[in-house]
């Protein structure tokens, strides 16, 4: 089975474009029948596909598929190839998996919405891309995956495409997204200037073995620059400072896509990508040093916004860019497998987050605001349990998934000598306890601030909303045992172990071996750190409803500052977008456009027409005339002969 | 008489035809320029074919003489029909396909 | 006497050419092609082209000729009214142009005589009826089988352009 890897990525696509072209005419369960079928057939594939690497030597689990050539251009070839090996076969499951699970879910969540099929074709588009961007098995072809998730995150996001703030949300989206993938393709051609190549393993060979075009020792210039283009383009994806301002917005879209794009899947690919090309990155010290930074200001800043906000799916946006500065802070230190543990954990229990936040609006008809819910947990109890679960495991409480990703990460940050890194680290998990639980709490416990409206529709979800939830609850407690820390004494880390020929090619210095009872002790901090913020939220908002206003009061102006989200998206358009605009319109259009090029294009037209208004007349309808021109053609010939040959 | 008095010949003939051709208004006379210019290269041919002691060029012309009375006959019946459906046989009057 | 009857010929066939050009009637214009086409049938002989001049004079001056005849007759163009002319400046215009041409090809028909003949040209003898047949019916058999299909192109062509269409 491991030789159709082909099918899995196809089989989505050919569910779009059945839905996309024939779903209007198909009644609603048919759609929902080809879009579920086709992502759950990808996920059994995917599945006999891992444990037929499973059943390979460590060594041989690098399976590379090629196709076809795609583009054979003197030196450039480029082909269609699919590469499976560890770190591909986890990121297929998460997709497929998760994919599936959420596709369900949209069954119950979009039943009402217009354009259904047009949803499920997206979404199935998305699969395909995803899938494509996971598996490519060089740059290129990662390219295609990365533009096309870009396209369907785009097409999904503004869905509601009769709102303007959808619309408007999307085109950010698209742009922002632009700006990163100038610098991604940037560093494909730097990749292929330096190494005449452009499959994973080509490169990462040559760089390990150091090759005679490309000497170890010279190198490491060229590699930061390729490691630091690479990791812009990961900052426009997984939306890590300065282009995270995206993802918020990106909730304007439904909040399946939410779930499965916006914090699941699309946004780990920039992790995916600095974690697949850890060979470069790991040998530019000062890239890494870059993405630590990013990571762990986004992680802190994106917690610090995600304290105050109101809106539940952007509580969640921000919850999201934070974990996603954590798995680049892993990345950062090198502790590449952490990072990629933590995307995998990350995309259950975020997954969970917002389908269950989805299933929140349903009940409450589509409302969002935190402050306007309350006391839920009577009336949606599996959406309450579920979401009760997804946060104790964000938050990082022992046995949940969250905690053993998240502990790893931190652990890895202090072992390998970034002990401020791991400082900001614990706090933001403190801080990520807090808005986690002060999330719960205002939406399922406490008072009821419901509107009479709201309250006379509310129920819990039906079935196929509530089962993914039940699933993906699951994933969230027994998620992380896959990869047990060393100090629990069950071995070494399964999931490390399973991810090491992928990292084969990694440059990874050594790192002081530290006792099991220093790394316990980091993992009751992180512990600490986790219930600390849950008891401050249950402070504020149980015990005393009031304490969260009058801190609000006390601090206005923080309070403020921290709600209009560091008012980035002012500045942004301070810095950007005014003088783009101011500079589109001022001389680029009413200069530049109307005054040369239109003049140009225009004159060209008239100039054509002047002459040919002159030259018509040569066309006359007489018959003498033309065998006048014919003499006059046949004297020039001779002219010709007789003063330029002879 | 060498091969240049011929070529001449021919070409004052053919210039005649040439001429001729733009300068007649009426379609059966600029035919008759027409056969004119036809002669006026077979000319040509027959002399060259002496000068080069060769046989090819009058089965050219036996060629052109073939053409030259199929295009006759074509043009005298399109002619015809001009005559039929304009009442005219004035070249200029037949000025219908410009701009 | 070649010369003679080369130039008597070809002031012949030249002043007819001029004729025909310069006659008003289409009719006079007609009678003089046929002049000059047995003048040019005449140097034919001179050229040692006995069979081409006897084509020239039954064919050309027999046939074709004769075949404008009739429609002159049956056009009887003298009737139509006017002959109109757009463009007067044309035909100042054309004996310009001729005359140009006249002194521009000159020296160019002057150079044919001293190129050298092309070697493998001299094999075929030039004239006899006999070799003509050979030549028609071995190497341009083909050109000769093909002229036929012309003829019955232009045949059924004529047949469908002249015959009165009854709607």
């Amino acid at each position: 089975m491991i030789n159709y890897l082909w099918l899995i990525p196809i089989v989505p696509l050919a569910g779009a474009t059945v839905n996309g072209l024939a779903g209007k005419r198909m009644s609603k369960s048919a759609v929902s029948i080809i879009a579920c079928g086709a992502a759950g057939i990808s996920f059994v594939i995917s599945l006999i596909s891992f444990f037929s690497l499973l059943k390979l030597a460590p060594e041989q689990r690098h399976v590379l598929q090629v196709f076809f050539t795609w583009i054979a251009s003197g030196d450039f070839v480029a082909k269609a190839e699919f590469l499976l090996d560890p770190l591909s076969s986890v990121m297929i499951l998460v997709v497929t998996g998760v994919g599936f699970v959420i596709h369900v879910y949209s069954i119950g969540y979009m039943h009402a919405e217009n354009g259904y099929y047009r949803f499920f074709s997206y979404m199935n588009l998305f699969l395909f891309s995803m899938l494509v961007l996971v598996l490519a098995g060089n740059f290129l072809l990662m390219f295609v995956g990365w533009e096309g998730v870009g396209l369907c995150s785009y097409l999904l996001i503004g869905y509601y495409f009769d709102r303007k703030s959808a619309g408007d949300a999307g085109k950010k989206a698209f742009i922002v997204n632009r700006i990163g993938d100038v610098g991604f393709i940037l560093g494909i051609f730097l990749i292929f200037l330096t190494f005449n190549n452009l499959n994973f393993g080509e490169v990462f060979r040559q760089i390990a073995t150091g090759s005679q075009r490309f000497p170890l020792e010279a190198g490491v210039g060229i590699l930061t620059a390729i490691s630091l283009l690479l990791f812009v383009g990961a900052t426009g994806k997984s939306a890590q400072i300065p282009l995270y301002v995206w993802l918020p917005d990106a909730m304007e879209g439904p909040t399946p896509v939410s779930a499965l794009i916006h914090a699941a899947t699309m946004v780990t690919a920039g992790v995916y990508m600095v974690v697949r090309c850890s060979p470069i990155f790991s040998r530019a010290p000062l890239a890494l040093d870059v993405i630590v930074i990013v990571g762990i200001l986004t992680a802190l800043m994106a917690a610090t916004i995600g304290l105050v906000q109101t809106d539940i799916k952007r509580v969640l946006a921000y919850s999201t860019v934070s974990q996603l500065g954590y798995m680049f802070v892993a990345a950062g230190v090198g502790a590449f497998s952490a990072g990629i543990f933590h995307l995998m954990t990350h995309a259950f229990f975020k997954a969970l987050l917002f389908l269950g936040a989805g299933s929140v609006i349903h009940a409450m008809s589509g409302e969002q605001d935190l402050m306007r819910m309350g006391a839920l947990r009577k009336h949606t109890p599996i959406t309450f349990w579920t979401m009760f679960i997804a946060a104790l495991a964000i938050s990082g409480i022992f046995p949940l998934a969250g905690f053993f990703s998240k502990d790893e990460i931190l652990w890895s940050a202090w072992t390998r000598g970034h002990h401020f890194i791991w400082l900001v680290g614990f706090i933001t998990a403190g801080m990520t306890a807090f808005y986690m639980f002060r999330l719960i709490f205002l939406a399922f416990c406490g008072e009821s601030r419901r509107s009479k409206e709201a309250d006379h529709h509310l129920h819990e979800s039906p079935g196929s909303m509530t089962g993914p939830l039940v699933i993906l609850g699951i994933l969230s407690i027994v998620g992380g045992f896959v990869g047990l820390p060393v100090w629990m004494n069950f071995g070494p880390n399964k999931f490390f172990l399973f991810l090491e020929p992928s990292l084969a090619m990694t440059y990874r210095p050594e790192v002081h071996e530290a006792t099991h009872i220093e790394e316990l002790g980091f993992a009751f901090a992180s512990i600490l750190a986790a219930v600390i913020g849950i008891y401050i939220a249950y402070r504020m908002y149980i015990r005393r409803p009031k304490a969260a206003n009058e801190l609000a009061n006390r601090f206005k102006y923080m309070h403020q500052f921290l709600f209009r989200k560091y008012y980035i998206d002012e500045l942004y358009d301070f810095l950007f977008i005014k003088p783009a605009v101011r500079i589109s319109t001022g001389f680029l259009w009413k200069k530049w456009d109307v005054g040369v090029i239109d003049n140009t294009v225009n004159g060209t037209g008239r100039m054509i027409e002047e002459s040919g208004s002159l030259l018509k007349h040569v066309q006359n309808g007489l018959i003498r005339s033309y065998a006048a021109w014919i003499m006059l053609g046949t004297i020039a010939v001779l002219l010709y002969i007789s003063f330029f040959r002879s | 008489m060498d091969l240049t008095h011929y070529l001449i010949l021919s070409m004052l003939l053919f210039l005649t035809g040439a001429a001729g051709f733009i300068i007649k208004k009426n379609v059966i006379s600029m035919f008759l320029c027409l056969e004119l210019m036809l002669n006026a290269v077979n000319l040509a041919f027959v002399a060259f074919s002496k000068h080069l002691n060769q046989v090819n060029g009058q089965i050219i012309v036996f060629l052109v003489m073939v053409v030259a009375a199929v295009e006759a006959a074509v043009g005298l019946a399109i002619m015809i029909v001009l005559y039929r459906n304009r009442g005219t046989l004035s070249v200029d009057d037949a000025d219908t396909m410009k701009w | 006497m070649e010369t003679v009857l080369f130039y008597l010929f070809g002031g012949i066939a030249l002043l007819a050419a001029i004729s025909v050009v310069a006659q008003k009637r289409v009719f006079y214009s007609a009678m003089s092609l046929v002049v000059c086409l047995c003048a040019i049938s005449a140097e034919y002989l001179l050229l040692n082209a006995p069979f081409i001049a006897a084509v020239q004079v039954i064919v050309y001056a027999g046939a074709i000729m004769v075949l404008f005849l009739f429609v002159i007759m049956l056009l009887d163009p003298f009737s139509a009214a006017v002959i109109r002319d757009k463009k007067k400046y044309l035909s100042y215009l054309a004996i310009l142009l001729g005359a140009f041409a006249l002194i521009l090809l000159y020296p160019v028909l002057n150079s044919f005589e001293s190129a050298p003949t092309p070697r493998g040209m001299e094999l075929a003898g030039s004239g006899s009826i006999g070799q003509i047949g050979q030549a028609l019916f071995s190497e341009y058999l083909l050109p000769f089988e093909v002229t036929s299909v012309l003829i019955l192109i232009a045949i059924i062509g004529v047949v469908v352009l002249a015959s009165r269409r009854q709607s």
